[in-house]
């Protein structure tokens, strides 16, 4: 099977298997909202602050709710499942490619449903709205990459649950200084052309280091 | 001389604070099954994964299949190769059709609903096409497993405690599988504590005993 066609294979089963199981849009959406809604609750209702801060605060809740959508069950797949998609012959590239590319989906779907809750609760105001359509998808796509390198890496280890996050979060930082500066370029009528350049440059890392690492990780003794 | 579908020599697996196998000396020959016994802990799975070329050895070496263990060669043989584990496969809300579907689409490379379909009759769970593995039994995702190996037809079986929890049917299913691939030339390994279902089905046993292949009878 082509390596395509493996991704494509893997990708729609994948997605169907998560969509069904809804945990992205019963549990992790409506638990990023509730977080949303605890900043204007703790700060009262002051307007200005809140215009000033919804961006970033966004951007922060994405980084840590989105770890919670890395971390769904296919990206950290018990080892009895990846054994069975080796011994099918899916070469370990596509595997990442699928699963990176259904985290990606759910990521945008996140990002879409916490940012009407952030345009709802805080109301910020920005210059431009459509660099948002670069902007959401990049930091989504490097996110979703760090996820499944994160999953293949602590794959088969018994306490991978807390590792994935400890993997995650900090390598997504230039992932949250470039999301979030951006927007605030956007607030303030800024250039944000270099950071996002810099979210490209950080997914072109990473999608090379994910390829790259995909066969050794896969193939290395658990 | 035909040679053998496994050769392992001198092979230890050690992990951190702990040598799992000491020095497995294993031939399976082609056309034979053989059953694999020993306590919990004593390294059986471990061993299996090796055979599956899914583990490494730490030391020692092997065929599997013509293909050296710890080359890049093995991936070429795995499509040749039937494992079914402890753990399922399955992926939970997908239904046992989706996901055969799944498995038997990666293997066959191409879209094979109808196979995954004809399979899952053959291990009778036609009824149950739709349901969703999280709802399924224990014992009707080990038919699914099952019948992913009708559709792979390996040239090496291999099986670990593959008869826990199942009922008659879904055994014989498990025998047939066994004398399917020794008929075509290839070679079963099953791992099982119930020695009285296990040996009639088998030409030879083995047991390890604290990772070291202890005694051997055909």
């Amino acid at each position: 099977m082509r390596m395509r066609s493996q991704i494509r294979t893997l990708l729609r089963f994948e997605l169907r298997d998560e969509f069904r199981g809804g945990e992205v849009g019963l549990v992790v959406v409506p638990f990023a909202v509730v977080a949303l809604l605890t900043i204007p609750m703790a700060v009262g209702i002051d307007t200005p602050l809140l215009e000033r801060i919804g961006p970033g605060i966004y951007w922060s809740i994405i980084m840590l709710f989105g770890v919670l959508v890395t971390q769904r069950q296919s990206s950290t797949a018990p080892t009895a499942a990846r054994d069975m998609l080796r011994l099918a012959g899916v070469d370990p590239a596509a595997r990442f490619a699928a699963t990176t590319l259904a985290t990606f989906v759910l990521l945008v779907a996140f990002e879409i449903g916490a940012g009407l809750a952030t345009v709802a609760l805080y109301s910020p105001a920005l210059d431009s709205w459509w660099p948002l359509a670069a902007l959401l998808p990049l930091t989504a796509a490097g996110l979703a990459m760090i996820g499944t390198i994160a999953g293949n890496i602590v794959s088969g280890l018994e306490t991978k649950t807390s590792l994935v996050a400890l993997i995650v979060v900090p390598i997504a930082v230039p992932l949250l200084l470039g999301a979030a500066q951006a927007t605030e370029g956007l607030r303030v009528g800024a250039g944000i052309l270099r950071w996002v350049l810099l979210l490209a440059i950080v997914d072109v890392v990473l999608a090379v280091a994910g390829v790259l690492t995909a066969r050794p990780l896969e193939e290395s003794p658990r | 001389m035909t040679s053998p579908t496994v050769s392992l020599r001198s092979v230890a697996v050690r992990k951190p604070g702990a040598l799992i196998l000491r020095s497995i000396d294993l031939e399976l020959a082609p056309g034979s099954a053989t059953a694999l016994f020993g306590a919990n802990g004593s390294g059986k799975t471990t061993l299996l994964r090796v055979v599956a070329t899914l583990l490494r050895p730490s030391t020692g070496t092997g065929e599997v299949l013509g293909a050296p263990l710890g080359t890049a060669a093995v991936e070429t043989v795995r499509k040749r190769i039937g494992l079914v584990g402890h753990d399922t496969t399955l992926y939970p809300n997908l239904t046992l059709g989706e996901n055969l579907e799944l498995a038997a689409s990666i293997v066959l490379g191409r879209s094979a609903r109808t196979e995954a379909h004809q399979a899952l009759e053959q291990v009778g769970l036609a009824a149950a096409v739709d349901r969703r593995a999280a709802r399924s039994s224990n014992g009707m995702k080990r038919r699914v497993e099952f019948a992913r190996l009708l559709i792979v037809a390996p040239d090496l079986l291999l099986l670990d405690e593959a008869h826990v929890g199942l009922d008659p049917d879904a055994s014989k299913l498990v025998e047939h599988l066994i004398t399917d691939v020794t008929s075509r030339g290839g070679s079963a390994l099953v791992v099982a504590h119930e020695e009285e279902r296990v040996k009639p089905i088998v030409d030879r046993t083995l047991t390890l005993v604290d990772g070291i292949l202890a005694g051997a009878a055909s």
